[in-house]
C-alpha cells in the first residue's frame, strides 16, 4: 500500500472520488484499486503468504472437525474436557476484548474526550474478540447447532455458564450496534448512525454490566471445580474477582498492542489525528493498566493469605505460578510504569504485549496446565486441536485487518455533511490533478507529500 | 422523628432482606437429599474384583463391547476411569502390601446435590426422588461444563459421535429398573454381596453398624455419607480411603457452595451499575456543557 499511495493512489477517506464522484461499494471495498491492483498488492505482502500457508493446513482440518467430530480434531479426554479452543479461544480472548466496554466507558459515561480517536478501535477489538471467541466455542461444542438452547429451549439459570451464555449473546449483539456507527458511515446511512448515538449510553451502561458480569463469571465457572483447578489458581471468594480485574488491563494492554501493531503495518491508514493522537492515549492507557495490574496482583496475593495457601509457593506449581506473575503482571507493570514516568514508548509498549501474555497464560494456567493438577498425567493438546486454533486466530487476523483497512476506525470518515467545502476542495485537487508540481489539498497523500 | 423512624425501617428493611438471603442460603446448603432416595452401600473388604458388575452393566445399558472380555484380569495393570463406552470400572490398589488387594468400583456417585446438575446451562440433569441422577440428552449442547465440575470425574463424552455426541454416565439403571423399585444391574449381580441396594437413610445405619460390630475389619469412615453434601453411593473400606483411589480432601459442602459469592453478587452489579454509572455520565455531563466541549462537537458529528 505505501508504495502504491507514493506513486499517487489517494484512499478511501470520503463518500466521494477525487474528481466528485460518488464511490461506489466495489470501489470502497478494494480501496480505491482496481481489482488487479488490488491483487498485486495482496501478493506482495508477505504476510499473506503465511496466512495461505496456515489456511492451506487449517482450513481442512477446521471443516474436518465438523465431518469426523471431536475425537478426530482434538484429544477428546474426559479428563480434560476443555481443550485449546476453550482454554485459548474463549478463556483467553475474551479477557482481551474488555477494551470495549472500557473505552466506551471512559469517552461516553466519564467524558474523556481526549481518547475519542482510538475509541473505535477499542470497541472493534472488543467485538471481533468476542466474535471469535464464540467461533471457538462453536468449534468445541459436541453439538453447535444447539447454541441458542439456553435461550429458547431449556434453561438452567443456576449455572454460571447460562449467565455467560445470556451475557456474551447480550454483549456481542451490543457490540455490533456500538461498531455499526463506522459501518453506516461507511456505506453512507447517515440515519443508521444518528438511531444508534442516540442509544449510545443506554449501550455503553449495559456493556459495563454485561461484562463485569460475565468476565467474571469465567472465573466462576472453576469455582465448580474446587478439588482440580491448582489451589494457586483457585479462590472461591475470588476467582470471579481475579478474572474481572486481570480482563481490564489485558483488554487495555490489548488495545495498545493492537494498535502498534497498526500504527506500523498500516500507518497509510491512521490519519493524523490518530497518529498524533497515539502516543498520549498510549500513555493514558498504560495509566489504567498499572492501575488494573497493581489491583490484580494485590488481590492475588490477598486470595493466597486469605485461604492461607502459602506453603503451595515452594512446590513446583508455586514455582510455576511465580513465573507467570513475575513475567505476565510484576514486570509488564514495572515496565509500563517507569515507561510512563521517563515517557519512554517502546518501554511502554513491551510491557503492554507482556500483560497481553501473562493474562493468557494465566487462563491457560487456570483451563489446563495446572488443571487436574492432582492427576498423574498432564494433557498435551495433539496437532489437529493446535492447528485448528492458530486457524481460528489467523482468520480472526484477516478480518480484524479487513475491516481496520475499511471502515473508518483509525481514521475520521470525511462527512457527506460538508459538501460546501470537500467537494470543492477535491475539485481543486482534480484540477491540480495533472500538474507537475502537486499543491497540498486536505488528503492523505498530499499530507505524506508534505512531511 | 419522622426522618428516624424512616430511616430505621429502611435498616430493620435491609437487615430483613440480607437474612432472608442468607437463610435461603443455608437451606439450600442443608438440603440432604430426597427422603425416600435409594443407594447402594459398596464394602470394598467384601469386593474380590470379578468384574461381574461391569459384565452386567456392559449389558443392562447396551453398550459396545469392551476392547477385550470382562474376564482379562490384566487391565487392573493401570487405573482405569469411567468412559463412553464403559459406565462402571473395577480398579485394584494396594496390590503387595499386606491385607491387599483393594479392589474399589466406580461410578457415579449420585451425589444428593449434583455439581453436574448445578453447572448444566440447559438443566439437562435431573435427581429424581428415587435418588438417581438422569441426563437428557435430547437438550444437551454438549459444553461439557458437567464433566468439568464432577467432583469424581464420572460423565464421559462420546467424542467419537459426529452428529449426535453426549454425555455417558451410569444412571442408576434408571428406566430399566430403579423406577420399578429393581436394584441396578451391577447390585443384582455381584456374587459376593460386596453391593448393598437400599434406601441410603438405611444404608448409612447399616455401614456405621458393620464398623461397629467388626472395628478390625473396617476403616472408621463411611465414604459418601458427607462428602460434597453426601452421595447415594456409600463405600467400605479396610483402610484409609486416599489409599484405595479415594479423593478424601473433598469439603462436606456441595459444590455449589463454591459458586453461591459469585451468584449472590449479580442481582447487585444488576441493580447498582446502571444507577452509579448513568449518574457519573449526567455528573460528567454538566462540565462539558459548562466548557462547551463534547456535546456540541457530538452534534455536529451526528448530524
Amino acid at each position: 500500500m505505501k508504495k502504491m499511495i507514493q506513486h499517487g493512489l489517494v484512499i478511501v477517506d470520503s463518500p466521494y472520488q477525487e474528481s466528485g464522484k460518488k464511490r461506489s461499494i466495489m470501489d470502497k471495498l478494494l480501496l480505491g484499486l482496481t481489482p488487479s491492483q488490488y491483487l498485486l498488492q495482496a501478493f506482495r505482502n508477505p504476510f499473506n503468504w503465511i496466512l495461505a500457508l496456515i489456511f492451506a493446513v487449517g482450513i481442512p482440518l477446521l471443516i474436518g472437525r465438523f465431518f469426523f467430530g471431536l475425537a478426530w480434531a482434538t484429544s477428546g479426554s474426559n479428563d480434560y474436557p476443555w481443550g485449546l479452543f476453550l482454554g485459548f479461544g474463549l478463556f483467553a480472548m475474551v479477557p482481551l476484548s474488555s477494551s470495549g466496554f472500557q473505552l466506551g466507558t471512559a469517552c461516553e459515561i466519564f467524558g474523556r474526550h481526549d481518547l475519542e480517536p482510538i475509541e473505535r478501535l477499542a470497541l472493534l477489538n472488543g467485538l471481533l474478540g468476542y466474535f471469535f471467541a464464540v467461533v471457538y466455542l462453536m468449534a468445541d461444542l459436541g453439538q453447535p447447532w444447539r447454541l441458542p438452547y439456553p435461550m429458547v429451549v431449556s434453561f438452567g439459570p443456576a449455572a454460571v455458564l447460562f449467565l455467560v451464555a445470556w451475557h456474551v449473546s447480550t454483549y456481542l449483539s451490543v457490540q455490533i450496534l456500538e461498531v455499526s456507527t463506522a459501518f453506516f458511515e461507511w456505506i453512507g446511512f447517515p440515519a443508521g448512525k444518528r438511531g444508534v448515538r442516540r442509544i449510545t449510553l443506554g449501550l455503553t451502561v449495559s456493556g459495563i454490566i454485561l461484562s463485569t458480569l460475565h468476565q467474571g463469571a469465567l472465573g466462576a465457572l472453576f469455582t465448580y471445580a474446587p478439588g482440580k483447578v491448582h489451589p494457586l489458581w483457585y479462590s472461591s471468594s475470588f476467582q470471579w474477582l481475579h478474572f474481572f480485574v486481570s480482563s481490564l488491563p489485558g483488554g487495555l494492554c490489548m488495545v495498545i498492542a493492537v494498535s502498534t501493531i497498526a500504527a506500523k503495518t498500516m500507518a497509510w491508514r491512521g490519519d493524523r489525528r490518530f497518529r498524533e493522537n497515539l502516543d498520549k492515549i498510549t500513555v493514558t492507557l498504560a495509566k489504567g493498566a498499572c492501575m488494573g495490574l497493581a489491583t490484580y496482583i494485590t488481590i492475588k496475593l490477598i486470595a493466597i493469605a486469605h485461604d492461607n495457601k502459602w506453603s503451595y509457593i515452594g512446590s513446583g506449581w508455586g514455582q510455576w505460578f511465580l513465573v507467570e506473575i513475575m513475567l505476565g503482571f510484576i514486570l509488564p507493570l514495572g515496565l509500563m510504569a517507569y515507561g510512563v514516568h521517563k515517557n519512554k514508548m517502546t518501554v511502554i509498549r513491551l510491557g503492554a504485549f507482556a500483560t497481553v501474555f501473562g493474562v493468557v497464560l494465566n487462563r491457560l494456567n487456570t483451563a489446563i496446565i495446572t488443571f487436574n493438577w492432582k492427576l498423574p498425567h498432564r494433557e498435551i493438546p495433539p496437532w489437529r486441536e493446535v492447528l485448528i486454533s492458530i486457524t481460528i486466530f489467523a482468520i480472526y487476523i484477516v478480518v480484524y485487518r479487513f475491516i481496520l483497512y475499511r471502515l473508518p476506525i483509525l481514521y475520521k470518515w470525511k462527512l457527506e455533511e460538508e459538501p460546501a467545502t470537500a467537494p470543492a476542495a477535491v475539485r481543486v485537487t482534480a484540477a491540480v490533478r495533472n500538474e507537475p508540481n502537486r499543491v497540498p489539498v486536505g488528503s492523505y497523500k498530499s499530507m505524506t507529500e508534505l512531511e | 422523628m419522622k426522618r428516624r423512624n424512616f430511616l430505621k425501617a429502611c435498616l430493620i428493611g435491609g437487615a430483613t432482606i440480607s437474612l432472608g438471603k442468607t437463610n435461603k442460603g443455608w437451606a439450600s446448603g442443608s438440603f440432604e437429599g430426597y427422603p425416600e432416595a435409594m443407594g447402594v452401600l459398596v464394602d470394598t473388604t467384601r469386593c474380590i474384583g470379578c468384574r461381574s458388575c461391569e459384565a452386567a452393566c456392559n449389558k443392562e445399558q447396551s453398550l459396545p463391547e469392551p476392547d477385550t472380555s470382562f474376564d482379562d484380569k490384566s487391565v487392573f495393570q493401570a487405573e482405569r476411569r469411567t468412559t463412553a463406552k464403559a459406565y462402571t470400572v473395577v480398579n485394584e490398589y494396594e496390590k503387595d502390601k499386606p491385607g491387599g488387594p483393594v479392589y474399589r468400583k466406580m461410578q457415579c456417585n449420585h451425589c444428593n446435590e449434583p455439581a453436574c446438575l448445578t453447572s448444566c446451562f440447559v438443566n439437562a440433569y435431573t435427581k429424581t426422588k428415587e435418588g438417581a441422577v438422569i441426563y437428557n440428552s435430547k437438550v444437551c449442547v454438549g459444553c461439557r461444563n458437567c464433566m468439568i465440575a464432577c467432583p469424581f470425574n464420572v460423565p464421559a463424552y462420546d467424542y467419537e459421535s459426529v452428529t449426535n455426541p453426549i454425555i455417558k454416565k451410569c444412571i442408576l439403571c434408571y428406566d430399566t429398573r430403579l423406577k420399578v423399585g429393581r436394584p441396578p444391574a451391577c447390585v443384582d449381580i455381584c456374587p459376593k454381596e460386596a453391593l448393598t441396594f437400599g434406601h441410603r437413610a438405611d444404608l448409612v445405619k447399616i455401614a456405621h453398624e458393620r464398623i461397629r460390630a467388626t472395628p478390625d475389619r473396617y476403616h472408621d469412615h463411611v465414604y459418601g455419607e458427607k462428602e460434597v453434601g453426601g452421595t447415594s453411593w456409600l463405600y467400605l473400606a479396610s483402610t484409609d480411603f486416599s489409599k484405595v483411589g479415594f479423593d478424601t480432601t473433598m469439603a462436606n459442602e456441595p459444590i455449589i457452595s463454591n459458586v453461591k459469592e459469585f451468584l449472590g453478587m449479580v442481582p447487585m452489579v444488576l441493580t447498582i451499575w446502571p444507577a452509579l454509572f448513568s449518574g457519573i455520565h449526567l455528573l460528567s455531563k454538566k462540565n462539558a456543557h459548562d466548557e462547551h466541549g463534547h456535546d456540541t462537537e457530538s452534534t455536529q458529528e451526528d448530524r
